[in-house]
């Protein structure tokens, strides 16, 4: 089966950031991702756990795009200019795509 | 004092507060006891519905006068007065710096709803009537408190990033829609429209109110184990005296307004209560750099206890006695 190259990015924010970070990854071409709901973890910022939570400004989400390798860097510099003064972590991990047409 | 010293006795072991303290000890005692999340969210769609539509209601039967526009510019005033307060304190009580000080104090001159709901909930057990539209003047404290903490904060030489799609988070928030909105609702179909509902809306409100608190209960104790390390007596002190300093500010704007003893207790409750929904969301994108963990156990862990148990006897009483109520 043919399979094509792809880099998946993961990005770990707030979930007060969600709309932001959309509307830049959106503004720089990547119309493309998945949000997911963050239940527990632990950083340099703490313990954290999704459970109890009294207002939205405490939870996190992860937003995850799988895009073009040329891409990679307009990505970057969108999600880095909201996640940068905030909780929340970028990672970049390479995959295979079996739909090039999507990315 | 005998006065205060029954109703503080009464409130104490009154069933909402009870569930408080069992909230509090399930997770204080790192029981596993929890309310699911969407449960906790209905339940807080359901009060904030019922009071806010309640208010409506009463508006609608006593009418409206001009009070209610005084009450509504001196909230307001209230709001964004009570953050300079509270930061001056706090830079002479703590060390906290100018940022995280601003932070703090901008959750001091916002409000809480469920320390407003349960203070309604106490009047109406000892009897006592309050203008309805106090539900708007809530609604109204919650934004200019963190203005004034952003103002503190440029002034100390730091800088807040508040964008249009914060001011549009910030006044059309959750809560704040569906309090003005029940608000209307009430107000339009009136006594006509109470009669209707008022078996959902009456009846359960205080067992409900009871599940809500005891989740609260949960959520304070889970805050103050997080954050026991960071909170030092110097916050504590302030957590405990920032509410009387509002309160009393409260206190002087129902007597110069003239409202009854009930609108004036309530206009205590809001003084003293401190924020942990909007303010928190709004201070993490306008200040990233303030701790989180600092102005959340602050409001959460120290004030609202406070306030739910001694606090709110204290205010109904003194607003009792100084409007002859």
């Amino acid at each position: 089966m043919q399979t094509h190259e792809a880099k998946r990015v993961e990005i770990t924010i707030e979930a007060m950031m969600q709309t932001r970070l959309t509307t830049a990854l959106e503004r720089a071409g990547v119309t493309g991702y998945t949000i997911l709901p963050v239940f527990s973890g632990s950083g340099r910022s703490g313990n954290w756990t999704r459970s109890g939570q009294v207002s939205r400004a405490s939870g996190m989400v992860q937003v995850i795009c799988i895009i073009r390798p040329d891409r990679l860097d307009t990505l970057l510099d969108a999600a880095l200019g909201v996640v940068e003064s905030h909780i929340g972590v970028i990672s970049i991990t390479d995959c295979q795509a079996l739909q090039a047409e999507r990315f | 004092m005998d006065q205060i010293l029954s109703l503080a006795a009464e409130n104490l072991l009154s069933p909402i507060i009870l569930s408080f303290a069992l909230g509090l000890f399930a997770s204080l005692s790192r029981s596993e006891l929890s309310i699911p999340e969407a449960i906790a969210k209905g339940m807080s769609i359901y009060l904030l519905f019922a009071i806010g539509f309640k208010g409506g209601v009463s508006v609608a039967s006593h009418g409206v006068d001009g009070t209610l526009v005084l009450s509504l510019l001196v909230g307001v005033i209230l709001s964004a007065g009570l953050p300079l307060i509270g930061f001056a304190l706090l830079r002479v009580m703590t060390d906290l710096d100018p940022l995280n000080a601003a932070a703090v104090a901008a959750h001091y001159g916002s409000i809480s709803i469920v320390t407003f709901v349960a203070g309604t909930s106490v009047l109406q057990s000892a009897g006592v009537d309050y203008e309805g539209y106090m539900v708007a003047v809530a609604a109204a404290m919650e934004a200019p408190a963190i203005l004034a903490a952003l103002w503190l904060v440029a002034r100390s030489g730091g800088a807040g990033k508040m964008d249009a799609e914060l001011w549009r988070e910030i006044l059309l928030n959750g809560s704040i829609v569906l309090l003005v909105g029940s608000f209307a609702i009430g107000w339009i179909t009136g006594e006509k429209g109470l009669a209707e509902i008022d078996a959902f809306i009456v009846a359960p409100f205080k067992g409900v109110l009871c599940l809500f608190l005891l989740d609260m209960g949960l959520v304070a104790g889970r805050g103050l184990r997080g954050g026991a390390g960071l909170i030092r007596p110097g916050l504590v002190a302030f957590g405990v005296l920032m509410p009387l300093i509002g309160a009393a500010a409260g206190l002087s704007a129902g007597v110069l307004l003239g409202l009854s003893a009930g609108g004036t207790a309530l206009f205590m409750v809001l003084g003293a209560s401190a924020s942990y929904i909007a303010v928190p969301a709004a201070m993490r994108v306008a200040l990233p750099k303030a701790n989180p963990s600092i102005y959340l156990t602050m409001s959460l862990g120290v004030t609202f206890p406070f306030n739910l148990t001694l606090g709110i006897p204290l205010y109904v009483a003194a607003a009792r006695a100084f409007t002859g109520g």
